[in-house]
Protein backbone atom coordinates (compact mmCIF):
# COMPACT_ATOMS: atom_id res chain seq x y z
CA UNK A 1 0.00 0.00 0.00
CA UNK A 2 2.44 1.91 0.51
CA UNK A 3 4.34 1.48 -2.50
CA UNK A 4 1.76 2.32 -4.41
CA UNK A 5 1.44 5.45 -2.60
CA UNK A 6 5.02 6.33 -2.76
CA UNK A 7 4.20 5.43 -6.85
CA UNK A 8 1.71 7.65 -7.26
CA UNK A 9 3.34 10.30 -5.29
CA UNK A 10 6.15 9.97 -7.89
CA UNK A 11 3.78 10.06 -11.07
CA UNK A 12 1.88 13.33 -9.61
CA UNK A 13 5.73 14.82 -9.27
CA UNK A 14 6.48 14.07 -12.75
CA UNK A 15 3.79 15.83 -13.93
CA UNK A 16 4.57 18.44 -11.91
CA UNK A 17 7.92 19.08 -13.09
CA UNK A 18 7.31 17.89 -16.34
CA UNK A 19 5.57 21.30 -18.05
CA UNK A 20 5.37 19.54 -21.86
CA UNK A 21 5.33 22.70 -24.52
CA UNK A 22 2.62 21.51 -27.36
CA UNK A 23 3.55 22.13 -30.80
CA UNK A 24 1.24 21.96 -33.64
CA UNK A 25 3.27 22.17 -36.71
CA UNK A 26 2.85 21.80 -40.68
CA UNK A 27 2.83 18.32 -42.17
CA UNK A 28 6.11 18.65 -44.05
CA UNK A 29 7.95 18.75 -40.52
CA UNK A 30 6.50 15.15 -39.61
CA UNK A 31 9.43 13.95 -40.04
CA UNK A 32 12.00 16.45 -38.85
CA UNK A 33 10.57 17.92 -35.60
CA UNK A 34 10.20 14.76 -34.24
CA UNK A 35 14.41 14.23 -34.53
CA UNK A 36 14.52 18.61 -33.36
CA UNK A 37 12.63 18.00 -30.60
CA UNK A 38 14.50 14.51 -29.62
CA UNK A 39 17.60 16.71 -29.80
CA UNK A 40 15.87 19.63 -27.87
CA UNK A 41 14.91 17.32 -25.22
CA UNK A 42 18.65 15.36 -24.93
CA UNK A 43 19.98 19.11 -24.13
CA UNK A 44 17.92 20.34 -21.94
CA UNK A 45 15.40 17.94 -20.73
CA UNK A 46 12.51 20.11 -22.16
CA UNK A 47 9.63 17.80 -23.29
CA UNK A 48 7.60 19.01 -26.58
CA UNK A 49 4.24 17.09 -27.54
CA UNK A 50 3.70 17.39 -31.79
CA UNK A 51 0.47 17.99 -33.40
CA UNK A 52 0.60 17.63 -37.47
CA UNK A 53 -1.63 19.00 -39.87
CA UNK A 54 -2.23 21.21 -42.92
CA UNK A 55 -1.07 24.90 -42.03
CA UNK A 56 -4.24 26.41 -42.56
CA UNK A 57 -6.49 23.47 -40.68
CA UNK A 58 -4.18 23.93 -37.59
CA UNK A 59 -4.53 28.14 -37.76
CA UNK A 60 -7.72 27.86 -37.36
CA UNK A 61 -7.78 25.18 -34.81
CA UNK A 62 -5.92 28.06 -32.89
CA UNK A 63 -8.39 30.56 -33.53
CA UNK A 64 -11.18 28.38 -32.10
CA UNK A 65 -8.76 28.17 -28.76
CA UNK A 66 -6.65 25.13 -29.32
CA UNK A 67 -3.98 24.76 -26.38
CA UNK A 68 -1.09 24.42 -28.33
CA UNK A 69 2.48 27.21 -27.55
CA UNK A 70 4.28 27.08 -30.45
CA UNK A 71 3.00 26.85 -34.42
CA UNK A 72 5.13 26.13 -37.25
CA UNK A 73 3.39 27.11 -40.65
CA UNK A 74 4.76 26.12 -43.94
CA UNK A 75 4.41 29.37 -45.01
CA UNK A 76 4.03 32.98 -43.20
CA UNK A 77 0.72 33.93 -44.31
CA UNK A 78 -1.22 32.02 -41.77
CA UNK A 79 1.16 33.63 -39.06
CA UNK A 80 0.39 36.29 -40.09
CA UNK A 81 -3.39 35.96 -40.09
CA UNK A 82 -2.71 35.17 -36.45
CA UNK A 83 -0.84 38.09 -35.32
CA UNK A 84 -3.72 40.42 -37.16
CA UNK A 85 -5.87 38.62 -34.71
CA UNK A 86 -3.96 39.25 -32.19
CA UNK A 87 -2.76 36.02 -31.23
CA UNK A 88 0.64 35.83 -31.38
CA UNK A 89 3.17 36.90 -28.87
CA UNK A 90 5.16 39.84 -30.09
CA UNK A 91 8.29 39.99 -31.79
CA UNK A 92 8.26 35.56 -32.36
CA UNK A 93 7.69 35.55 -35.64
CA UNK A 94 10.69 33.46 -37.30
CA UNK A 95 11.44 32.23 -40.37
CA UNK A 96 13.20 29.20 -39.84
CA UNK A 97 13.72 27.52 -43.62
CA UNK A 98 12.22 27.69 -46.82
CA UNK A 99 10.65 24.51 -47.94
CA UNK A 100 10.40 23.35 -51.23
CA UNK A 101 8.70 21.22 -53.48
CA UNK A 102 9.17 18.01 -55.22
CA UNK A 103 7.40 15.90 -57.90
CA UNK A 104 8.00 12.81 -56.64
CA UNK A 105 6.97 9.01 -58.26
CA UNK A 106 7.33 5.31 -56.96
CA UNK A 107 10.99 3.41 -57.41
CA UNK A 108 9.27 1.35 -59.93
CA UNK A 109 7.49 4.12 -62.39
CA UNK A 110 8.51 4.37 -65.50
CA UNK A 111 9.02 8.37 -66.02
CA UNK A 112 12.32 9.84 -66.34
CA UNK A 113 11.98 12.66 -63.97
CA UNK A 114 15.30 14.05 -64.97
CA UNK A 115 14.63 14.18 -68.42
CA UNK A 116 11.07 15.17 -68.80
CA UNK A 117 10.85 17.24 -65.40
CA UNK A 118 7.33 18.27 -64.75
CA UNK A 119 6.10 17.39 -68.13
CA UNK A 120 6.05 13.99 -66.76
CA UNK A 121 2.83 14.81 -65.94
CA UNK A 122 1.50 14.68 -69.18
CA UNK A 123 1.83 10.63 -69.48
CA UNK A 124 -0.60 9.06 -69.97
CA UNK A 125 0.54 6.25 -67.39
CA UNK A 126 -0.30 8.56 -64.81
CA UNK A 127 -3.87 8.18 -63.81
CA UNK A 128 -3.66 10.31 -60.57
CA UNK A 129 -1.53 13.39 -59.46
CA UNK A 130 -1.54 14.10 -55.75
CA UNK A 131 -1.04 17.14 -54.44
CA UNK A 132 -2.20 18.66 -50.94
CA UNK A 133 -5.53 20.67 -50.10
CA UNK A 134 -4.63 23.67 -51.62
CA UNK A 135 -7.35 25.78 -49.96
CA UNK A 136 -5.52 24.64 -46.32
CA UNK A 137 -2.28 23.64 -46.89
CA UNK A 138 0.97 25.74 -48.20
CA UNK A 139 2.15 22.82 -50.59
CA UNK A 140 -1.19 22.11 -52.81
CA UNK A 141 -1.12 26.17 -53.21
CA UNK A 142 2.29 25.74 -54.46
CA UNK A 143 1.27 22.74 -56.57
CA UNK A 144 -0.79 24.65 -58.27
CA UNK A 145 1.04 27.74 -58.70
CA UNK A 146 3.91 25.39 -60.33
CA UNK A 147 1.57 23.37 -62.67
CA UNK A 148 0.33 26.91 -64.20
CA UNK A 149 4.25 28.27 -64.27
CA UNK A 150 4.74 25.44 -66.21
CA UNK A 151 1.46 25.58 -68.44
CA UNK A 152 0.42 22.55 -68.03
CA UNK A 153 -2.18 22.67 -64.94
CA UNK A 154 -5.64 22.44 -67.67
CA UNK A 155 -3.96 19.52 -69.20
CA UNK A 156 -3.79 17.94 -65.33
CA UNK A 157 -6.30 19.42 -63.08
CA UNK A 158 -8.98 16.44 -63.86
CA UNK A 159 -6.43 13.81 -62.29
CA UNK A 160 -5.62 15.89 -59.34
CA UNK A 161 -6.77 13.96 -56.00
CA UNK A 162 -6.02 16.26 -53.12
CA UNK A 163 -4.54 15.27 -49.70
CA UNK A 164 -5.43 16.54 -46.51
CA UNK A 165 -2.64 18.33 -45.84
CA UNK A 166 1.25 17.25 -47.51
CA UNK A 167 1.69 14.06 -45.35
CA UNK A 168 -1.67 12.17 -47.09
CA UNK A 169 -0.48 13.84 -50.14
CA UNK A 170 2.52 11.95 -50.14
CA UNK A 171 0.79 8.60 -48.48
CA UNK A 172 -1.33 9.00 -51.58
CA UNK A 173 1.29 8.38 -54.31
CA UNK A 174 3.75 6.25 -51.82
CA UNK A 175 0.81 3.86 -51.26
CA UNK A 176 0.78 3.53 -55.08
CA UNK A 177 -2.90 5.19 -55.25
CA UNK A 178 -1.12 7.77 -57.49
CA UNK A 179 1.47 7.36 -59.83
CA UNK A 180 2.95 10.85 -59.07
CA UNK A 181 2.40 13.39 -56.40
CA UNK A 182 4.20 17.30 -55.87
CA UNK A 183 4.99 16.85 -52.12
CA UNK A 184 7.48 18.18 -49.66
CA UNK A 185 10.78 18.01 -50.18
CA UNK A 186 11.31 16.89 -46.40
CA UNK A 187 9.16 14.22 -47.06
CA UNK A 188 11.27 12.75 -50.04
CA UNK A 189 13.95 13.23 -48.16
CA UNK A 190 12.54 11.34 -44.91
CA UNK A 191 13.30 7.70 -43.86
CA UNK A 192 9.60 6.22 -45.39
CA UNK A 193 9.76 7.41 -48.60
CA UNK A 194 13.44 8.27 -49.30
CA UNK A 195 14.36 4.28 -50.92
CA UNK A 196 11.06 4.14 -52.10
CA UNK A 197 11.22 6.53 -55.35
CA UNK A 198 13.00 9.04 -57.12
CA UNK A 199 11.41 13.10 -57.13
CA UNK A 200 12.28 15.84 -59.21
CA UNK A 201 12.71 19.43 -57.16
CA UNK A 202 10.68 21.77 -58.53
CA UNK A 203 12.36 25.42 -59.38
CA UNK A 204 11.65 28.45 -56.84
CA UNK A 205 10.75 30.41 -59.01
CA UNK A 206 7.97 28.30 -60.16
CA UNK A 207 5.94 29.09 -57.08
CA UNK A 208 5.77 31.34 -53.92
CA UNK A 209 8.39 30.93 -51.78
CA UNK A 210 7.10 28.67 -49.01
CA UNK A 211 8.70 30.44 -46.05
CA UNK A 212 8.50 28.33 -43.19
CA UNK A 213 7.73 30.41 -40.30
CA UNK A 214 7.02 29.48 -36.16
CA UNK A 215 5.48 31.49 -33.75
CA UNK A 216 5.03 31.25 -29.54
CA UNK A 217 1.37 31.94 -29.41
CA UNK A 218 -0.06 34.41 -27.30
CA UNK A 219 -2.46 32.52 -25.03
CA UNK A 220 0.28 30.06 -24.44
CA UNK A 221 1.48 29.74 -20.55
CA UNK A 222 4.95 28.73 -20.97
CA UNK A 223 5.88 31.83 -22.96
CA UNK A 224 9.46 31.61 -21.81
CA UNK A 225 9.84 27.91 -22.47
CA UNK A 226 8.29 28.41 -26.06
CA UNK A 227 10.36 30.97 -26.94
CA UNK A 228 13.59 29.11 -25.69
CA UNK A 229 12.00 26.15 -28.41
CA UNK A 230 11.95 28.51 -31.10
CA UNK A 231 15.60 29.72 -30.19
CA UNK A 232 17.19 26.35 -30.42
CA UNK A 233 15.99 26.31 -34.28
CA UNK A 234 18.69 28.96 -34.91
CA UNK A 235 21.52 26.40 -33.16
CA UNK A 236 23.54 25.36 -35.80
CA UNK A 237 22.72 21.54 -34.90
CA UNK A 238 19.03 22.55 -35.42
CA UNK A 239 20.06 24.26 -38.67
CA UNK A 240 21.81 21.43 -40.11
CA UNK A 241 19.20 18.78 -39.20
CA UNK A 242 16.61 20.87 -41.02
CA UNK A 243 19.19 21.05 -43.84
CA UNK A 244 19.88 17.21 -44.28
CA UNK A 245 15.41 17.06 -44.69
CA UNK A 246 16.27 19.60 -47.67
CA UNK A 247 15.33 22.76 -45.58
CA UNK A 248 17.36 25.66 -46.89
CA UNK A 249 18.07 28.72 -44.86
CA UNK A 250 15.88 32.10 -45.61
CA UNK A 251 18.00 34.32 -47.17
CA UNK A 252 17.83 36.87 -44.07
CA UNK A 253 19.01 34.66 -41.41
CA UNK A 254 21.76 33.14 -43.38
CA UNK A 255 24.72 32.84 -41.94
CA UNK A 256 27.00 31.58 -44.67
CA UNK A 257 27.60 28.16 -46.47
CA UNK A 258 25.31 27.25 -49.28
CA UNK A 259 23.12 30.63 -50.27
CA UNK A 260 19.06 29.91 -51.65
CA UNK A 261 18.35 31.18 -55.13
CA UNK B 1 -23.74 25.69 -49.80
CA UNK B 2 -22.12 23.74 -52.65
CA UNK B 3 -25.12 21.63 -54.45
CA UNK B 4 -22.39 19.61 -56.01
CA UNK B 5 -21.48 18.03 -53.26
CA UNK B 6 -24.95 17.26 -52.07
CA UNK B 7 -26.38 16.23 -54.81
CA UNK B 8 -22.84 13.85 -55.24
CA UNK B 9 -23.55 12.42 -51.62
CA UNK B 10 -27.34 12.08 -52.26
CA UNK B 11 -26.45 9.91 -55.38
CA UNK B 12 -23.61 7.99 -53.43
CA UNK B 13 -26.16 7.28 -50.94
CA UNK B 14 -28.91 6.21 -53.26
CA UNK B 15 -26.73 3.75 -54.96
CA UNK B 16 -25.56 1.96 -51.98
CA UNK B 17 -28.77 1.48 -49.96
CA UNK B 18 -30.21 -0.01 -53.02
CA UNK B 19 -27.17 -2.22 -53.47
CA UNK B 20 -27.75 -2.93 -49.86
CA UNK B 21 -31.17 -4.16 -50.67
CA UNK B 22 -29.86 -6.48 -52.96
CA UNK B 23 -27.19 -7.97 -50.63
CA UNK B 24 -28.53 -7.53 -47.44
CA UNK B 25 -31.61 -9.62 -47.93
CA UNK B 26 -29.31 -12.46 -48.64
CA UNK B 27 -27.25 -12.51 -45.83
CA UNK B 28 -30.51 -11.31 -43.74
CA UNK B 29 -32.26 -14.40 -44.95
CA UNK B 30 -28.99 -16.93 -44.23
CA UNK B 31 -28.46 -14.80 -41.12
CA UNK B 32 -32.28 -15.72 -39.39
CA UNK B 33 -32.71 -18.91 -40.74
CA UNK B 34 -29.25 -20.37 -40.39
CA UNK B 35 -28.86 -23.15 -37.42
CA UNK B 36 -24.88 -23.44 -38.17
CA UNK B 37 -22.41 -23.30 -34.91
CA UNK B 38 -20.20 -20.54 -35.76
CA UNK B 39 -22.84 -18.56 -37.11
CA UNK B 40 -22.18 -15.64 -34.27
CA UNK B 41 -18.89 -15.32 -36.41
CA UNK B 42 -20.49 -13.90 -39.20
CA UNK B 43 -22.70 -11.92 -37.47
CA UNK B 44 -20.22 -10.13 -35.76
CA UNK B 45 -18.29 -9.99 -38.53
CA UNK B 46 -21.30 -8.12 -40.25
CA UNK B 47 -21.72 -5.44 -37.72
CA UNK B 48 -17.92 -4.56 -37.19
CA UNK B 49 -18.36 -1.66 -39.07
CA UNK B 50 -20.84 -0.10 -36.17
CA UNK B 51 -17.69 -0.02 -33.93
CA UNK B 52 -14.59 -0.22 -36.30
CA UNK B 53 -13.17 3.44 -36.30
CA UNK B 54 -13.44 4.31 -39.78
CA UNK B 55 -10.31 5.13 -40.11
CA UNK B 56 -9.24 1.71 -40.14
CA UNK B 57 -12.09 0.81 -42.83
CA UNK B 58 -10.88 3.80 -44.50
CA UNK B 59 -7.02 1.86 -43.97
CA UNK B 60 -7.80 -1.53 -45.42
CA UNK B 61 -9.58 -0.40 -48.19
CA UNK B 62 -7.05 1.97 -49.50
CA UNK B 63 -4.45 -0.50 -49.27
CA UNK B 64 -6.84 -3.09 -51.14
CA UNK B 65 -7.66 -1.35 -53.52
CA UNK B 66 -4.51 0.59 -54.62
CA UNK B 67 -2.11 -1.03 -57.44
CA UNK B 68 -0.08 -3.03 -54.91
CA UNK B 69 -2.68 -5.62 -53.79
CA UNK B 70 -4.02 -8.27 -55.81
CA UNK B 71 -7.40 -6.66 -56.03
CA UNK B 72 -5.92 -3.75 -57.20
CA UNK B 73 -4.39 -4.76 -59.70
CA UNK B 74 -7.26 -6.91 -61.06
CA UNK B 75 -9.28 -4.23 -61.43
CA UNK B 76 -6.80 -1.88 -63.11
CA UNK B 77 -6.15 -4.57 -65.67
CA UNK B 78 -9.74 -4.47 -66.04
CA UNK B 79 -10.69 -0.87 -66.22
CA UNK B 80 -7.13 0.99 -66.73
CA UNK B 81 -7.33 2.68 -63.16
CA UNK B 82 -6.88 2.41 -59.47
CA UNK B 83 -10.06 2.46 -57.94
CA UNK B 84 -9.13 4.57 -55.32
CA UNK B 85 -9.94 8.58 -55.86
CA UNK B 86 -12.92 7.40 -57.95
CA UNK B 87 -16.89 7.21 -57.18
CA UNK B 88 -16.60 3.44 -57.35
CA UNK B 89 -14.21 3.04 -54.95
CA UNK B 90 -16.48 5.27 -52.26
CA UNK B 91 -19.27 3.38 -53.06
CA UNK B 92 -17.43 0.23 -52.45
CA UNK B 93 -16.18 1.46 -49.01
CA UNK B 94 -19.31 2.91 -48.02
CA UNK B 95 -21.26 -0.62 -48.86
CA UNK B 96 -18.88 -1.98 -46.20
CA UNK B 97 -19.33 0.83 -43.88
CA UNK B 98 -23.02 0.88 -43.42
CA UNK B 99 -23.69 -3.03 -44.39
CA UNK B 100 -24.74 -3.75 -40.70
CA UNK B 101 -27.46 -0.58 -40.82
CA UNK B 102 -29.00 -2.46 -43.82
CA UNK B 103 -28.56 -5.89 -42.40
CA UNK B 104 -29.69 -5.96 -38.57
CA UNK B 105 -33.13 -4.23 -39.56
CA UNK B 106 -33.96 -7.17 -42.29
CA UNK B 107 -32.75 -9.80 -40.20
CA UNK B 108 -34.66 -8.41 -37.09
CA UNK B 109 -38.05 -8.20 -38.98
CA UNK B 110 -37.57 -11.59 -40.75
CA UNK B 111 -37.17 -12.98 -37.46
CA UNK B 112 -40.29 -11.57 -35.80
CA UNK B 113 -42.33 -13.48 -38.75
CA UNK B 114 -44.50 -15.48 -36.88
CA UNK B 115 -43.19 -19.32 -37.68
CA UNK B 116 -46.45 -20.84 -37.72
CA UNK B 117 -47.32 -18.89 -40.73
CA UNK B 118 -44.05 -20.75 -41.89
CA UNK B 119 -45.25 -23.76 -41.32
CA UNK B 120 -48.85 -23.27 -42.88
CA UNK B 121 -47.14 -22.04 -45.71
CA UNK B 122 -44.93 -24.83 -46.35
CA UNK B 123 -47.35 -27.54 -45.65
CA UNK B 124 -49.88 -25.78 -48.30
CA UNK B 125 -46.68 -26.85 -50.73
CA UNK B 126 -45.04 -23.41 -50.89
CA UNK B 127 -40.92 -23.76 -51.35
CA UNK B 128 -38.99 -22.10 -48.42
CA UNK B 129 -37.91 -19.32 -51.52
CA UNK B 130 -41.38 -18.98 -52.62
CA UNK B 131 -42.52 -18.55 -48.65
CA UNK B 132 -39.71 -16.41 -48.54
CA UNK B 133 -41.10 -13.81 -51.08
CA UNK B 134 -45.15 -14.30 -50.60
CA UNK B 135 -44.90 -13.97 -46.57
CA UNK B 136 -41.93 -13.26 -45.09
CA UNK B 137 -40.78 -10.02 -47.43
CA UNK B 138 -44.05 -8.74 -47.23
CA UNK B 139 -44.37 -8.82 -43.58
CA UNK B 140 -40.84 -7.38 -43.20
CA UNK B 141 -41.76 -4.17 -45.36
CA UNK B 142 -40.79 -1.78 -42.46
CA UNK B 143 -37.59 -3.55 -41.54
CA UNK B 144 -36.72 -3.04 -45.03
CA UNK B 145 -37.56 0.61 -45.13
CA UNK B 146 -35.88 1.12 -41.82
CA UNK B 147 -32.63 -1.04 -43.24
CA UNK B 148 -33.07 0.84 -46.47
CA UNK B 149 -33.45 4.75 -44.44
CA UNK B 150 -30.81 3.77 -41.89
CA UNK B 151 -28.03 2.47 -44.37
CA UNK B 152 -28.85 5.70 -46.84
CA UNK B 153 -28.73 8.25 -43.57
CA UNK B 154 -25.57 6.30 -42.37
CA UNK B 155 -23.50 7.07 -45.83
CA UNK B 156 -24.68 10.62 -46.13
CA UNK B 157 -22.87 11.52 -43.11
CA UNK B 158 -19.61 9.24 -43.71
CA UNK B 159 -16.39 11.10 -43.11
CA UNK B 160 -13.24 9.13 -42.40
CA UNK B 161 -13.94 6.47 -44.99
CA UNK B 162 -14.05 9.31 -47.76
CA UNK B 163 -11.64 11.12 -46.13
CA UNK B 164 -9.07 8.71 -46.71
CA UNK B 165 -9.91 6.53 -49.81
CA UNK B 166 -11.70 9.91 -51.80
CA UNK B 167 -8.91 11.83 -52.61
CA UNK B 168 -11.42 15.30 -52.34
CA UNK B 169 -12.57 15.32 -56.23
CA UNK B 170 -15.20 18.06 -57.05
CA UNK B 171 -17.87 16.44 -58.25
CA UNK B 172 -16.26 13.15 -57.88
CA UNK B 173 -15.26 12.32 -54.52
CA UNK B 174 -15.93 15.55 -52.75
CA UNK B 175 -19.05 14.61 -50.40
CA UNK B 176 -20.68 16.81 -48.24
CA UNK B 177 -18.82 16.10 -45.26
CA UNK B 178 -15.90 17.15 -46.70
CA UNK B 179 -17.10 20.02 -48.23
CA UNK B 180 -17.83 20.96 -44.54
CA UNK B 181 -14.66 20.03 -43.24
CA UNK B 182 -13.17 22.05 -45.95
CA UNK B 183 -15.29 25.29 -45.23
CA UNK B 184 -14.69 24.88 -41.46
CA UNK B 185 -10.98 24.76 -42.07
CA UNK B 186 -10.88 27.42 -43.96
CA UNK B 187 -13.03 29.75 -41.47
CA UNK B 188 -16.15 29.69 -43.82
CA UNK B 189 -18.19 29.14 -40.97
CA UNK B 190 -21.47 30.88 -42.78
CA UNK B 191 -21.46 28.68 -45.16
CA UNK B 192 -20.16 25.41 -42.84
CA UNK B 193 -23.31 26.68 -41.13
CA UNK B 194 -25.85 26.26 -44.31
CA UNK B 195 -24.31 23.24 -45.24
CA UNK B 196 -24.54 21.90 -41.67
CA UNK B 197 -28.30 22.35 -41.41
CA UNK B 198 -28.96 21.06 -44.68
CA UNK B 199 -27.26 17.82 -43.33
CA UNK B 200 -29.10 17.80 -40.14
CA UNK B 201 -32.38 18.40 -41.79
CA UNK B 202 -32.11 15.61 -44.18
CA UNK B 203 -30.84 13.37 -41.30
CA UNK B 204 -34.02 13.98 -38.98
CA UNK B 205 -36.38 13.56 -41.95
CA UNK B 206 -34.78 9.86 -42.93
CA UNK B 207 -35.10 8.57 -39.09
CA UNK B 208 -38.50 10.45 -38.36
CA UNK B 209 -39.07 8.38 -41.21
CA UNK B 210 -38.04 5.29 -39.89
CA UNK B 211 -39.42 6.13 -36.03
CA UNK B 212 -42.54 6.83 -37.87
CA UNK B 213 -42.56 3.77 -39.86
CA UNK B 214 -42.01 1.39 -36.14
CA UNK B 215 -44.44 3.47 -34.03
CA UNK B 216 -47.09 1.29 -32.99
CA UNK B 217 -50.06 2.92 -34.44
CA UNK B 218 -51.41 5.77 -31.74
CA UNK B 219 -49.76 3.77 -28.51
CA UNK B 220 -48.58 6.98 -27.35
CA UNK B 221 -51.11 9.19 -28.41
CA UNK B 222 -51.09 12.56 -26.78
CA UNK B 223 -54.90 12.27 -26.29
CA UNK B 224 -54.19 9.53 -23.53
Amino acid sequence: MSKLLALLLLFAGTFATAQEIAVAAAADMSAALPELVAAYAKKTGQAVKLSFGSSGNLTNQTRNGAPFDVFFSADEDYPQQLIAEGLVSKGTLYRYAVGRLVLWVPGNSPLDLSKQGIQALLDPSVKKISIANPATAPYGRAAVSALRHFGIYDQVSSRLVLGENVSQAAQFVESGNAQAGLIALSHALAPALKEKGRYWTVPLDAYPTLNQAAVVLSRSKQQDAARKFLEFLRNPEAASLLASYGFSLPPENHSGGERVK
Amino acid sequence: MNWEAFWLTVRLAAIVSTLLIAIGIPIAYWLTYSRWRWKFLVEAAVALPIVLPPTVLGFYVLVALGSRSPLGRWWESLTGHTLAFTFEGLVIGSLLYSLPFAVQPFAASFGAVDPSLLRASASLGHSPVQTFRRIVLPLSKAGLVTGFALSFAHTLGEFGVVLMVGGNIPGVTRTISIDIYDQVQTANYSSANRTALLLLIVSFLVLSIVYGLNRRPWAVGPWR
